[in-house]
């Protein structure tokens, strides 16, 4: 008997949060509904698929489409040597979105770089901070709608 | 600010700063230590220092612009980060490259694996205090940015690499060179064995200190030469194999213990295995037709003469790189022509040619992968570096993202040196190989 596929499997577990799937230049590609992030990526890293290894995370942003900003998740199964990306869309008005940090660790960091460079809030991420920017930098420089020279004000630098 | 520590640091322990340009934070990183004594109580890791806005200047560049940006990620391996985006768009793309290509390529990365694990080495070696362990690396590596600097006329921002090929064929002289800069890194990977394997002072300082285990490895995203020092073999080479990987014999060296010794032991063990690698693929490098171009007439010439008749005797390139005449090309490069940047002859002397070069070069045309996304990871110094490319059909990428492997490192420098002595930082540090142009982007 042939073993289900990843996609296969999520689609029976979440019937509600699994919205559109594809395969895309060899990589399995899923859509899934914003309030299940956390459900699928716990069920991802446990489940017999394991997917123990979050590749990446960062987000795009598509202004003048609603929703407009699409994060984008890599998993990695190092036993099964696959990827998988699952993507969920949230929009401006509701900048929100479950922390992956109880589950990786390296999702801190990467959820800070994300929030830094475009201002998505993570829910329970303990220590939601800028990463690459400064305290102080106004604007979040990988929006679109942010200018490729725009400049800031100088701060202090010591109090 | 490190606004974190300064807010939770106890009342009896001592906040210490390390960094942005400390002596040992080799890139520009800063570390604040809350210290009791000697030891770290806890510690706030401070990256961004290098922060140049590479995805947001890429987003507003061509596909074939933005190359050159490339160079600058791991500025120690620069032809890995070439070929790691190179290979994405290729995917996106669907390119086929000639095998000749294929085989410098492998030759071009391992070369700078090399590089990047003797830089990586070298730099640990000399904060431990061995300082001769650090001139012999980096005697090996001058060795290798020779035979780089031969063949893409620059040791570090190469460029090299480009859609659908290489820059260059190799030059006549490769193979001499190439052998020297193999014998000799092999001479030096054998000295520092000696010097350093069995060393206390090393031992002392390596030896089960930064020690992660297997779980928090894999948690926190590692991949490479820090992952496999865990045990895990997971190299993205073997496991998506690329390029010609799958026809060459090598192995996958693996650590155990997951200290910084394994580290250095696991990076010395894979430099050996990319000898072999370089040695197998300059033996099965499918040999050039033609012959080396020797005479000819100048680019110079070429154009006065063309302006008259259509040119037809071969054309000596003098200012350009020996080896991208347009005889190699087939061996060099897909000929694909919306793709491609045509061969300068033919842009000097045939209208046709020109036509090819200005469609290629003009804003909004040129270089058009379809609508789509696409992620593509090559092994590179580190790990996995992984391009994530969305494209809307147009001439730029709507948005570019870079999977740097020493981001996810970095990100456990916290974790490892919890409950350290200072001293301990530096090697774990060392052991990590941050790149800053990679972490801060």
């Amino acid at each position: 008997m042939e073993e289900k596929t990843i996609v296969e499997r999520l689609r029976e577990e979440f019937p509600a949060g699994v919205r559109e799937s594809w395969t895309s230049l060899g990589d399995d590609v899923v859509i899934i509904d914003k309030g299940m992030l956390l459900p699928i990526a716990t069920f991802l890293r446990d489940s017999p698929g394991e997917f123990r290894m979050l590749l990446d995370l960062t987000c795009v942003d598509y202004p003048g489409q609603e929703p407009r900003f699409e994060m984008v998740y890599h998993f990695f199964s190092l036993s099964r040597n696959r990827r998988l990306r699952i993507k969920t869309q949230i929009s401006e008005s509701d900048l929100r979105l479950a922390s992956l940090t109880a589950l990786w660790k390296n999702a801190d960091w990467l959820e800070r770089e994300v929030y830094d460079l475009f201002g998505v809030h993570f829910d329970g991420h303990p220590d939601l901070r800028r990463l690459f920017m400064y305290d102080g930098f106004e604007g979040h420089p990988l929006r679109k709608d942010y200018p490729l020279r725009r400049r800031q004000p100088l701060i202090r630098l010591k109090e | 600010m490190p606004t974190r520590i300064q807010k939770q640091a106890r009342q009896d322990t001592m906040l210490l700063n390390m960094g942005p340009s400390h002596p040992a934070m080799h890139g520009t990183i800063r570390v604040m230590l809350e210290l009791d004594g000697e030891r770290i109580v806890n510690s706030e890791v401070e990256v961004g220092y290098l922060h140049r806005g590479f995805e947001k200047t890429c987003e507003h560049r061509t596909y074939f612009n933005l190359l050159p940006y490339t160079d600058r990620l791991n500025y120690v391996s620069p032809l890995i980060n070439n070929l790691g985006y190179v290979m994405t768009l290729e995917k996106l793309i669907g390119v086929e490259v000639p095998e000749r290509a294929q085989y410098i390529r492998v030759l071009m990365s391992e070369l700078s694996r090399i590089s990047d694990h003797l830089t990586c080495l070298a730099a640990m070696a000399m904060e431990c205090g061995a300082f001769t362990a650090f001139l012999y690396k980096m005697k090996a590596r001058e060795f290798l940015w020779d035979v780089i600097e031969q063949t893409t006329g620059a040791r570090m921002t190469t460029s090299y690499i480009r859609i659908g090929g290489v820059r260059a064929d190799l030059h006549p002289g490769f193979d001499a060179v190439l052998k020297k800069a193999i014998d000799e890194t092999r001479l030096v990977l054998k000295d520092v064995h000696g010097l350093l394997d069995k060393n206390k002072i090393f031992l002392n300082r390596t030896r089960d200190v930064g020690v992660i285990s297997r779980e928090d490895a894999v948690a926190f995203g590692w991949t490479g030469p820090c992952l496999r020092s865990t045990g895990i073999s997971y190299d993205v080479r073997k496991a998506h194999p690329y390029l010609v990987y799958d026809q060459l014999k090598w192995e996958v060296p693996l650590g155990d213990r997951g200290d910084n010794f394994d580290r250095y032991l696991v990076r010395m063990k894979e430099m050996e295995q990319s000898l072999r690698i370089i040695e197998q693929a300059a033996f099965r490098i499918p040999k050039s037709s033609p012959a080396f171009v020797a005479a000819g007439m100048s680019p110079s010439q070429a154009i006065k003469e063309s302006r008259l008749q259509r040119v037809r005797k071969a054309i000596a390139l003098s200012p350009n790189l020996e080896g991208s005449e347009e005889t190699r090309y087939p061996d060099i490069l897909a000929s694909d022509k919306s793709f491609v940047v045509p061969p300068k002859e033919e842009t000097y002397t045939t209208i046709e040619g020109l036509i090819n070069h200005f469609k290629f070069f003009m804003r909004g045309h040129g270089l058009r992968p379809p609508k789509g996304e696409v992620y593509f990871a090559v092994e590179g110094g580190n790990g996995e570096l992984g391009f994530y490319i969305v494209s809307d059909g147009t001439d730029r990428p709507y948005r570019l993202h870079l999977r740097a492997p020493c981001f996810h490192i970095v990100s456990a420098l916290e974790q490892l040196i919890r409950g350290r002595y200072v001293a301990d930082v530096i090697p774990t540090f060392g052991s990590m190989n941050m790149i800053g142009g990679e972490l801060d982007r």
